[in-house]
């Protein structure tokens, strides 16, 4: 019905049938035809997971420079190189102490399997960072496998519970997404099992289209006063994130730290959705790499800069992401779609179960039909069952602590004794877009486009 | 003074014209729900402040004297709340259980996305009442504002008065009562047969708010003719 992918196969761009003189449109490549055949046949949009396929510009558009004359560097073993971070110091009382800078970003229970949620708990307590609730409600394996578990507060607000709040050691109010920035959740019928129609109070397999909008704040003196209500409940204890799309970053920032945020959260188009149009992933929002830039911009403007931290989430695949981001100004990073890969999405020892359902090990995005052969994004038993969330748990903790050390490797090549003294004056851009967007200079030059 | 009080008819008050907002939130969030504990409280001088009363998680009374701003008992479970004025936007916001009632009238979102308990209304209530409900039964004894009970997903709304714009808009198996006018109706949402079942639900909800004197007959009954449950094409239109 909605899932609409089974006649698209991956083989297509390899261009086997291909012969002297036949020359494939730029404009109108097979990947168009068929998407344009497909909506003709159907008469609905497309709808998938996954984050934004086309190429933007990003940190990969950037390079460190490392320390030689005019900078030493650290000793690689044998010196120190921190990498702790403390959220939510503005206001307060119990700040989350993290010992890496690489959270794990909001995922629902109904888009993602429990022992997935387990999975990503067990992975984030094992080396000391943080996780996060999704649409949908905390489920009791995430808050017994998360030592420190961040609640996200959002439109639908379903499950919310006081209690919950309560046992949460942060609240992120979410106001918009990476991958949708403007648009609502979406969790579609046939991942709408009794567990999660029971938690979100509503029919079993219905499709479920969740409001962009806050039902009892609107704006940023709405938002305001509703941060405060969250502090009273949480006797000004709890840290609260405020999650913002990247769109509009630099007023967006302004105005969450207006609004009272400890902790600013800048999703950008790259970041990863269970179950979106195509059309909104490919085509709403900025990259995250303008967007970190903006956000640190805004903060600084305001002197609220390491007072209020700042997590940028959306295509963090890399230690080299992460300390690229943070040598932007970011004080940690989220990651969403590279945790899932981590755990086994795409893996290539599910290729036959693949096929079987229309797609490919590396491009298969259907993570809102629920089907998922690995056990991650799925509702059905069988299929999460696959999924061993001791094991799961065990990659998630190994994932986190390579993207830790090649960080740290990074970071004492440029001379820092903390991830967090990176600065951008250690960064040349390699395109002039990417100079451009993060406002440091084109390699081998002094050129900052627009300074 | 506790001391030569009996418990019974012990009352707290507490006055924020000289009391941090802070400071009465946290006294009644400490209540564990003990006997020797107070439990009517009498909030005087609120002027308008917010977040008054909310998460609240004991069985106690509170009577509130004026009018108070955002979001007041929001998140409450089991206390009863009462207002002696008017009420700003979001009040009972997501309610678990317990009852807020308001004297006057109330902004909007007034009960928005509550999962359970009672919110009474005596005046009237502004836009998006009971927007999300999860749950809640919300009586308003005037009127409701327009988009009132948008994508309610549960729980019965009761509206002696008339309902403004696009009552019930994208609505799932909320319950709607309407004695006055409907402006109209908003997506999915239909008028629907009232049964004996139906009368005898309105009388206990009415009962239940305390308006035993109102007649449960000539409400009209609304709900979700659910064509929208699951995305086909042919209702494109209708979003």
């Amino acid at each position: 019905m909605l899932d609409t992918r089974d006649d698209r196969t991956p083989n297509w761009s390899t261009g086997s049938s291909w012969r002297p003189g036949l020359r494939e449109s730029y404009l109108f490549d097979r990947n168009v035809i068929a998407e344009i055949q497909r909506a003709a046949r159907e008469g609905i949009y497309d709808i998938r997971g996954f984050g934004a396929k086309r190429r933007v510009p990003h940190f990969d558009d950037l390079l460190l420079l490392g320390a030689s004359i005019s900078r030493y560097p650290l000793e690689g073993y044998r010196e120190r190189c921190d990498t702790d971070v403390v959220l939510g110091t503005r206001f307060a009382k119990t700040p989350l102490e993290l010992k890496i800078p690489v959270t794990i970003a909001g995922m629902s229970f109904g888009a993602l399997s429990a022992p997935a949620k387990e999975a990503l708990g067990r992975g984030a307590s094992e080396v000391g960072t943080s996780t996060t609730t999704g649409d949908g409600g905390m489920t009791e394996e995430e808050r017994r496998h998360s030592e420190t578990l961040v609640y996200q507060v959002l439109p639908s607000r379903y499950g919310m519970n006081p209690d919950d709040l309560r046992r949460a050691d942060a609240v992120e109010v979410v106001v918009g997404q990476g991958a949708k920035p403007g648009g609502g959740g979406m969790l579609l019928g046939h991942k709408i099992s009794d567990r999660v129609a029971q938690m979100r109070d509503l029919p079993k397999g219905i499709d479920q289209r969740s409001a962009c909008r806050h039902p009892d704040w609107t704006g940023p003196d709405d938002l305001e006063i509703k941060i405060h209500e969250l502090r009273e409940i949480t006797e000004w204890e709890k840290p609260i994130f405020v999650k913002i799309g990247a769109t509009r970053t630099y007023y967006d920032v302004q105005l969450a730290v207006k609004a009272g945020a400890d902790v600013i959260v800048l999703d950008g188009m790259q970041g990863g959705t269970a179950a979106t149009q195509d059309v909104f992933i490919e085509h709403a929002g900025i990259p995250t790499l303008p967007a970190t830039r903006l956000a640190v911009d805004a903060l600084q403007e305001l002197d609220m800069h390491r007072q209020v931290q700042l997590i940028v989430s959306g295509g963090i695949r890399t230690g080299a992401d992460v300390a690229k981001a943070l040598a932007l100004g970011a004080d940690a990073v989220s990651i969403g779609t590279a945790a899932l890969i981590a755990m086994g999405d795409n893996s290539p020892e599910y290729e036959e179960q693949y096929r079987k359902i229309g797609s490919s090990a590396g491009f298969y995005d259907d993570w809102q039909a629920g089907r998922d052969p690995v056990g991650i994004s799925t509702q059905e038993d069988e299929l999460a069952a696959r999924f061993d969330p001791v094991v799961g748990g065990r990659r998630i903790a190994n994932y986190l602590r390579v993207l830790t050390l090649e960080a740290q490797t990074l970071a004492r090549a440029c001379g820092h004794s903390h991830v967090h003294n990176l600065e951008p004056e250690d960064l040349v851009a390699l395109t002039i877009e990417a100079a451009a967007m993060a406002r440091v200079p084109l390699a081998g030059t002094n050129w900052v486009p627009g300074l | 003074m506790a001391v030569e009080t009996p418990e019974i008819t012990r009352v707290e008050v507490v006055d924020l014209a000289s009391t941090p907002l802070r400071e009465l939130n946290r006294r009644l969030h400490e209540l564990s729900g003990e006997a020797s504990e107070p439990r009517r409280w009498r909030v005087l001088n609120p002027n308008g402040a917010h977040a008054v009363a909310c998460g609240l998680d004991a069985a106690i009374e509170v009577e509130i004297e004026g009018h108070v701003g955002y979001y007041c008992a929001g998140m409450n479970k089991l206390a009863t709340v009462r207002v002696h004025g008017n009420v700003g936007t979001g009040a009972g916001e997501n309610l678990m259980s317990g009852t807020l009632i308001v004297g006057g009238s109330a902004s909007q979102s007034a009960g928005a996305t509550g999962r359970g308990g009672l919110l009474v209304v005596h005046g009237d209530a502004a836009a998006r009442c009971g927007i999300s409900m999860k749950g809640i039964d919300i009586v308003v004894c005037g009127s409701v504002g327009h988009m009132s009970a948008f994508m309610a997903q549960t729980g019965r709304l009761v509206i002696c008065g008339d309902a403004g714009e696009a009552l019930g808009d994208s609505i799932y198996e909320a319950r709607l009562y309407v004695r006055g006018e409907v402006a109209s109706l908003g997506a999915d949402c239909i008028e629907k047969e009232v049964r004996e079942e139906h009368v005898a639900e309105l009388r206990a909800l009415l009962d239940q708010a305390g308006f035993d004197d109102l007649e449960a007959s000539g409400f009209r009954r609304y709900g979700s003719a659910r064509r929208l449950y699951n995305f086909k094409i042919d209702n494109a239109g209708a979003y």
